[in-house]
């Protein structure tokens, strides 16, 4: 249902409060909704949970003023899915895509997300897939990359993220979108740490390519 | 009377789950503005009131799954 190729300005934002990144999210939407640029946006973010609108607080495995005292925000926002972690060493992308570009299906949309952060890994030599009745993408049994959008108008916003150099001790605290799972990292699965400049500029290719979208660096 | 419907979210989406309303029955809701929010998949997706005027009627509750093409809510246009 892909139609011509559009353009997509890319932004790497780097390291970026959660919140932060999440209200220039929101001002792009309004922006695409106005007539203006998609974009495609790459942080990463200090540790913070993230509960999605049907969370069940009860994956939540640490108590918040624990949370407080390390420093670690919680945020309840309005994507599909239940808790998450981002925390440095993830790379978290932000599709501001018009969807009535795509076919206008949700569906097909993560799956093209999805086939993203398949195709990233394939260049570590990194077999990924998705899991049957599950979302995400998952190697060796182990969860590797997480997705959970929000769509306004048919404009996405939220988008993936990539366990690239994360520690995975974190992921202690919760119970990943509620699962009993155990999740990796690239640089788990390669036994050496990665440089995420390497892996954003991949990300970004594999991104333009799966989308055929002429992405212009800002 | 305007319905608010469930639009077609996609291929194989039956139905979508309310996780909430940003209006309540009697409230003034303007054009454009999102009134709901429906869960499917990892997906949030805003349904937002296609004329200006008096929320007179929730269909579907929070919590509650609705089928694509339902009317999720009743606009009295103004």
């Amino acid at each position: 249902m892909i139609q011509e190729m559009t353009t997509c300005c890319v932004e790497d934002l780097g390291l970026i409060d959660y919140k932060q990144a999440y209200i220039l999210q929101k001002q792009h939407v309004a922006e695409v909704l106005n007539g203006g640029p998609q974009t495609f946006l790459l942080c990463e973010h200090p540790a913070v949970l993230t509960l999605g609108r049907l969370a069940d607080e009860k994956n939540m495995l640490i108590d918040e003023k624990e949370l407080v005292k390390q420093g670690i925000g919680i945020h309840h926002i309005d994507r599909g899915g239940d808790i998450t972690l981002h925390a440095p060493g993830q790379l978290v992308i932000y599709p501001i895509l018009d969807l009535g570009n795509f076919g206008k299906d949700l569906r097909r949309y993560l799956h093209r997300l999805e086939q993203v952060a398949i195709d990233l890994l394939g260049d570590f030599d990194i077999v990924a897939s998705r899991f049957s009745g599950q979302t995400g993408v998952w190697t060796g049994g182990k969860k590797i990359a997480s997705v959970g959008i929000g769509v306004r108008k048919w404009i996405a916003f939220h988008g993936l993220a990539v366990n690239v150099n994360t520690d995975l001790n974190l992921f202690s605290m919760i119970k990943p979108c509620g699962l009993d799972v155990e999740m990796t990292s690239i640089a788990g699965m390669k036994k050496r740490t990665v440089q995420m400049a390497e892996v954003k500029e991949k990300m970004t290719n594999h991104f333009c390519r799966n989308f055929r979208l002429e992405c212009v660096k800002d | 009377m305007e319905h608010v419907i469930l639009p077609a979210l996609g291929e194989g989406i039956e139905k979508a789950k309310v996780a909430c309303w940003h209006a309540s029955i009697g409230d003034q809701v303007a054009v454009d503005t999102d009134i709901v929010e429906l869960v499917t998949d990892k997906a949030i997706f805003n349904v937002s009131a296609e004329a200006s005027g008096i929320l007179r009627e929730i269909c579907v509750g929070e919590g509650r799954e609705a089928k694509i093409g339902e009317v999720l809510a009743v606009i009295e246009p103004r």
